[in-house]
């Protein structure tokens, strides 16, 4: 469990954020550069201290201005991967492996050699930082993190300082921490995609400020959303189960509330939990049920809110048993076909479109 | 060699080794505090400096008043330690100490300057408290300021005259170092030769102490070349 309320300015910034976790969370703080994430993570490791506030992780105080409780940074279990990896140049893997080991006062629940097996630090352990790529040194520095055997671990923007073909292969490693790990992780981020796979509770921040939070799918919906990412990203998050695989075709079909979804089987494995991103541009909406069309998924929904858009669009949130979904469409469209609330529509995605957009999680949303 | 040459060679040695060794420790305390904001720092800052500025026989002049057997720390000393430092050779390393002071201070201040403040909040977010961080990253990490500070004063010792002469005296066997030595042999008549001698150790002392110091600080930056 997390809970957190904090308040901080320095020069012209001021930061008054509060959010709460339940435990097990993977929360994402999510927001545009210069919004405040990194000070709230340096306000959470204790490097910098909050004006007021409070800061809760697992029912232990870590800061509280109202009892004037205030616990070092060295003292709290807080394993925190920084932007750039900060790896000891003067001492080998293994010893800034072994760094926060040492020091650890709480009971170890990660021994060395599982962090360096969770890793795949093997290859590396006797040389030095300088030896390493951009994405090994930022492996080691989330190893050391884990040893410290922390309460809560803090990843601030881990992916930042490199480039895409480094980031894919440090990314995989996250999610590897998001399955195994009991801990309840931040995850600081500008980049959509990398929350979209790896959170499991969102805090929207922008100025300094929280501006909405909630579970992943709830957020995916929310129209803050929209002016952080750009109306072509936005679109309904839903968890579901491979429900089968279909051989033949090659499609898998995936339990989303009451329906299946069908997308490419690729790498899916049957019970797998998967996330699909439905992208609010891709999907088509239609009055009856169509036939003889090529589109593999056709949904029966109901529309719930019709939302403005910007000027020539308007959103449709539509309830697909169970679950809400999005989708854009002209505002054109919406008057020829007089869409409303309460209305029955049919849609419409090609199985096709959702490749790219489907993400296992093993077992993410069990935590 | 003939013995006057080798004894004001192991003297200058002994003097300077005693003098790098002595100061280290407070050189690196006195760094450390030049790193730090606080009140009066540039007074403390002035004071470390003087005697690069000040002609060497003021400062040991000012050596004399206050360490000598009858200054205020040179009787307590005498009295109740039982040390002499006045024309002895500990107190021609104590005269060196004070003379290459700011140049050791200076080299590892620059070091402690450099070091990435970055790597010592990792440190602490991994649970190491100040003395840790200090010993465990700082003092790696300035290791070649350290050397070099070292090599340097261990240098300006070597050679310093004015303060030594004025606060230990030009004593054969004791505080005669190599340039005292050859200060007084220039004073008698037809010593050319001698001189000649002098002056090569000297010269073939400081070119060995150069290539020393060259070398070390190549080794310990090998190892620490920062990865970003």
């Amino acid at each position: 469990m997390l809970d957190v309320s904090l308040k901080f300015s320095r020069g012209s910034f001021a930061l008054d954020l509060q959010f709460a976790a339940p435990a097990g969370s993977i929360v994402a703080l999510f927001g545009p550069s210069g919004c405040g994430k990194s000070t709230t993570a340096n306000l959470l490791a204790g490097l910098l201290t909050p004006l007021d506030g409070h800061i809760r992780v697992n029912d232990e105080v870590l800061f509280d201005a109202a009892t004037k409780t205030s616990i070092h940074a060295e003292q709290r279990s807080i394993g925190y991967v920084f932007q750039q990896p900060r790896l000891f140049p003067h001492f080998n893997v293994a010893a800034n492996l072994r760094f926060g080991l040492k020091r650890s006062r709480s009971a170890h629940f990660i021994d060395f050699d599982s962090v360096v097996h969770l890793l795949d630090l093997q290859s590396m352990l006797q040389r030095h930082p300088n030896q390493l790529s951009g994405g090994e040194q930022q492996r080691v520095a989330i190893g050391r993190a884990l040893l410290s055997q922390p309460a809560l671990l803090l990843l601030d923007e881990p992916l930042a300082s490199l480039d895409v073909a480094r980031r894919n292969e440090v990314l995989p490693y996250l999610e590897r921490l998001r399955d195994v790990l009991r801990i309840p992780i931040v995850y600081i981020s500008h980049q959509f995609d990398e929350v979209l796979q790896l959170a499991t509770h969102v805090v929207l921040m922008n100025h300094g400020r929280c501006i909405a939070q909630g579970d992943l799918p709830t957020i995916s919906l929310c129209a803050e959303l929209r002016s952080l990412i750009g109306a072509e990203a936005i679109g309904a998050i839903v968890d579901g189960i491979v429900h089968s695989i279909d051989d033949h075709t090659g499609l898998a079909h995936i339990a989303v509330g009451k329906n299946f979804l069908l997308t490419d089987a690729q790498q899916l494995v049957l019970k797998q939990p998967v996330r699909l991103q439905l992208l609010a541009r891709d999907l088509i909406i239609s009055l009856d049920n169509p036939q003889r069309l090529s589109i593999r998924n056709r949904l029966h929904g109901i529309v719930v809110k019709l939302e403005p858009d910007d000027q020539h669009s308007v959103l449709l949130h539509i309830d697909i048993g169970g679950v809400q979904i999005m989708a854009r469409i002209t505002t054109a469209a919406c008057e020829e076909l007089h869409v409303q609330t309460g209305m029955n529509v049919w849609v419409l995605v090609k199985a096709v479109t959702l490749r790219g957009h489907v993400f296992p999680i093993t077992k993410g949303n069990s935590r | 060699m003939n013995d006057l040459e080798l004894q004001a060679l192991q003297l200058s040695l002994s003097v300077a080794w005693r003098s790098v060794i002595f100061s280290l420790p407070f050189a690196i305390g006195m760094a450390w505090l030049l790193t730090q904001h606080f009140n009066g720092k540039l007074i403390v800052n002035t004071l470390v400096h003087l005697p690069l500025v000040l002609p060497p026989v003021v400062t040991g002049y000012v050596l004399l008043l206050l360490f000598g057997t009858h200054g205020a720390i040179g009787q307590w000393l005498l009295q109740h330690l039982d040390i002499r430092l006045a024309f002895t050779r500990n107190g021609a390393a104590l005269a060196t100490a004070v003379m290459s002071f700011p140049l050791m201070v200076r080299s590892i201040r620059l070091s402690l300057e450099g070091i990435d403040h970055s790597l010592l909040d990792a440190a602490r977010t991994l649970g190491a408290g100040r003395t840790d961080r200090f010993i465990t990253i700082t003092l790696p990490l300035i290791t070649p300021g350290i050397i070099a500070g070292l090599i340097t004063a261990f240098a300006a010792s070597l050679g310093e005259f004015g303060a030594v002469i004025t606060f230990a005296g030009n004593i054969p066997g004791e505080t005669q170092t190599l340039a005292l030595a050859l200060y007084s042999v220039l004073q008698q008549p037809d010593s050319e030769t001698l001189a000649l001698h002098l002056v090569a150790i000297s010269m073939s002392l400081a070119v060995a102490g150069l290539l020393l110091a060259e070398w070390l600080t190549r080794l310990s930056r090998k190892h620490l070349i920062h990865a970003n």
